[in-house]
């Protein structure tokens, strides 16, 4: 996993609310492989028509927007299916943040086990955000995790929370099982004193 | 441990390997569910040379691309869909999973079947790479749904990361009226606190409403708990939990039956437990449910219209109406009992299980469906029960076609799928955008209402059906 610490990169604006993760990737497909990538099915249904054409009005396929690295969305941001897929199409994208009021959990957890961050800012300064983004297409927010800061485009600068050992992983680029690994002894010890207590399980 | 607590609280503590000072905790996970969605996490751990740490707490089931014709494996004719449920299965079968697989009668949809085995016990952690495992916590288990890298973690290492969600509590006094079931119940819930309202928290759901559920019941409205946003969703046991799962295959017998009751009755909240957010909701006010639009919130009583933009409270609202509106090409104040519907679907982790069936049954005995039409059941032994019972005639002779388990049309990652532009009355638990099919429309609602939107080829108010005794 690569490490997460500055990013300084243009963002598009997508204001939907409640964008679940059928719609980041529908499901017809899922069965493929990690390593076939995923960017190109990104926001497919979305993003291209019926014979495959880009559709000129969504976001990312207007020229200013489409090399954005940050997304700047509405609330319930990958509500719905748990499919980590939809964390892939958007790293694979080349999406590295996404910035909304809220999150769906599971969609928020497999975030960062691939170093996407996603970062939760109160409703009506996400709204500032894409209000300034329609206004000067293009422009950059900067992000600095360690910092734990997002400067808009106006130059305002607000603190965004963040767990500590999340934090810790994307800043190092650290990957669960490795870190975990190092616990095996007492994970071994719960669970002999666990079956010792639960014999029927 | 100290103070009151809840069931939820009771659960976590209990299964906290090691607390972090910044609050990141290691979670022991006792089951863990995988069905033919977890190649990815399999090959994540075979890239590593890591094995499954415990075989014996890892149970598998094909269920997402299954077909429903037949559960003959050549007869999946699509070689990426044969392809992940071979893959399953050999994965099973090279890490000493229980699997059970295509020609076994106990297959079915994951969440339909651990409870189904009683796998799915009292104070468990269980996790599966599903947001629908959630459906788990109506036998007062904490259970959530994973991203395939936490489903690699726990395979790897029979734990999970995670931070502690708030607890929330939803009361649900009275009775339900006839014709209202679980499936209204938890629309009518996610109509009320929203999509979002749950995020960050793990529901318990409680008051006279819920105690007075079978398991069944309670399945159906823990497994949308995601829909509402929340991590988990739970019930806590009671003597209905226990005496469903008493002589269940994998539930403990004998002396270890008595352990387990005497461990399982004390996991209930504590009195005096204090929740950090509670909702009441009369279960007298609520009526039938359906959806009008792309999010499960849009859920409104039967009797209702199609709202109108116009009147939204701000800019955002009306937009996401009108978006909603234009996919599902509704017009504003069209009464719901007006809008005509081209097909059918009674099946899913929310509403596959016998009862279901049986509630459908009941409105469909006599009567034919004038659209298309499936009941597919969610297991191997829900059908083979719903057979011993006539359920089966009752459906076919309704015109309903009558299919082998799986998660069907609910997702139609099997091929099951709704026409572009067609509209699927579902007892499924999402009408996303596309959900069923690219350009498919859904209107989510309980078997009874979709039985009786089959016969009338409208949404309709199953209130106004009558049945047989």
């Amino acid at each position: 996993m690569q490490p997460f610490r500055r990013l300084d990169a243009s963002a598009a604006p997508i204001g939907m609310p409640n964008v679940d993760t059928d719609q980041i990737i529908p499901a017809r497909f899922l069965w493929r492989k990690r390593s076939d990538g995923f960017g190109h099915l990104l926001f497919h249904d979305l993003r291209f028509g019926d014979g495959g054409a880009p559709k000129p009005d969504f976001v990312l396929n207007r020229d200013v927007y489409r090399n954005a690295r940050i997304l700047v969305a509405g609330r319930n941001f990958g509500c719905g299916s748990s499919r980590e897929h939809a964390v892939w199409a958007l790293y694979d994208y080349g999406i590295r943040a996404v910035v909304a009021p809220s999150f769906g959990d599971i969609f928020f957890n497999n975030s960062f086990q691939n170093g996407l961050l996603p970062v939760a800012l109160p409703a009506e300064r996400v709204a500032a955000l894409r209000a300034l983004l329609e206004q000067s297409p293009g422009s950059s927010i900067a992000i600095d995790l360690e910092a734990q800061t997002l400067t808009g485009p106006d130059r305002a600068v607000d603190r965004f929370e963040i767990d500590p050992f999340r934090k810790e992983c994307l800043l190092a680029g650290a990957d669960d099982i490795s870190f975990t690994l190092g616990y095996r002894d007492r994970i071994a010890e719960f669970e002999n004193a666990c079956e010792a207590k639960v014999r029927w399980l | 441990m100290s103070g009151p607590s809840t069931l939820f609280d009771k659960i976590w503590s209990s299964h906290a390997i090691l607390v972090r000072p910044d609050g990141a905790t290691l979670l022991y996970v006792d089951r863990h569910f995988v069905h033919d969605g977890s190649g990815n996490a399999f090959r994540m751990l075979k890239e590593r040379g890591l094995a499954v740490r415990r075989p014996d707490r890892t149970f598998a089931t094909p269920d997402h691309y299954v077909s429903t014709l037949s559960h003959d494996l050549a007869s999946i004719n699509e070689p990426h869909r044969r392809g992940v449920v071979e893959e399953l299965e050999a994965n099973a079968k090279a890490a000493g999973l229980t699997l059970f697989g295509l020609s076994d009668r106990r297959q079915g949809i994951v969440h339909v079947i651990g409870p189904e085995q009683g796998l799915s016990q009292p104070g468990m952690i269980i996790v599966c790479g599903d947001s629908h495992t959630a459906t788990h916590g109506a036998l007062g288990a904490l259970a959530f749904g994973i991203g395939a890298s936490e489903v690699g973690h726990v395979l790897a290492t029979q734990t999970l990361w995670q931070r502690k969600p708030r607890n929330m509590r939803i009361v649900i006094d009275g009775t339900l009226a006839q014709g209202v079931h679980a499936k209204d119940v938890i629309l009518a819930i996610i109509a009320q606190i929203g999509a979002a309202g749950g995020v960050g928290h793990v529901i318990e759901y409680a008051g006279s409403a819920i105690r007075a559920m079978g398991i069944e019941a309670r399945l159906t409205i823990c497994n949308m708990s995601i829909e509402a946003g929340a991590r988990a969703g739970m019930v806590a046991p009671d003597d209905t939990t226990f005496a469903y799962l008493h002589g269940r295959p994998y539930a403990p017998k004998g002396a270890d039956w008595d352990a387990a009751l005497a461990h399982w009755a004390s996991l209930a909240s504590d009195a005096d437990a204090r929740f950090d957010r509670e909702v009441h909701l009369d279960a007298a006010e609520i009526a039938p449910m359906v959806t009008w639009g792309t999010s499960p919130e849009t859920a409104a009583p039967i009797t209702a219209r199609v709202p109108d933009p116009a009147s939204a409270g701000d800019a955002a609202r009306r937009d996401s109406i009108e978006r909603a509106l234009a996919y599902m090409d509704l017009r504003p104040g069209t009464p719901l009992t007006e809008i005509a519907i081209d097909r059918v679907f009674i099946g899913s982790c929310t509403n596959s299980r016998i009862e279901d069936l049986r509630a459908a049954a009941k409105v469909l005995d006599g009567r034919r469906a004038v659209v298309p039409a499936m009941a597919v059941p969610g297991s191997g032994l829900v059908k083979a029960q719903a057979e011993a019972e006539g359920l089966d005639a009752i459906f076919k002779r309704a015109g309903f076609e009558w299919r082998e388990s799986g998660c069907s049309m609910c997702v139609g990652m099997n091929g099951d799928l709704v026409a572009p532009g067609e509209r699927c009355a579902s007892t499924s638990n999402r009408n996303f955008v596309g959900r069923q099919g690219k350009g498919a429309r859904t209107h989510l609602m309980s078997p009874a209402m979709a039985a009786a939107a089959a016969v009338t080829g409208k949404l309709a108010d199953v209130r106004q059906f009558p049945m047989r005794p």
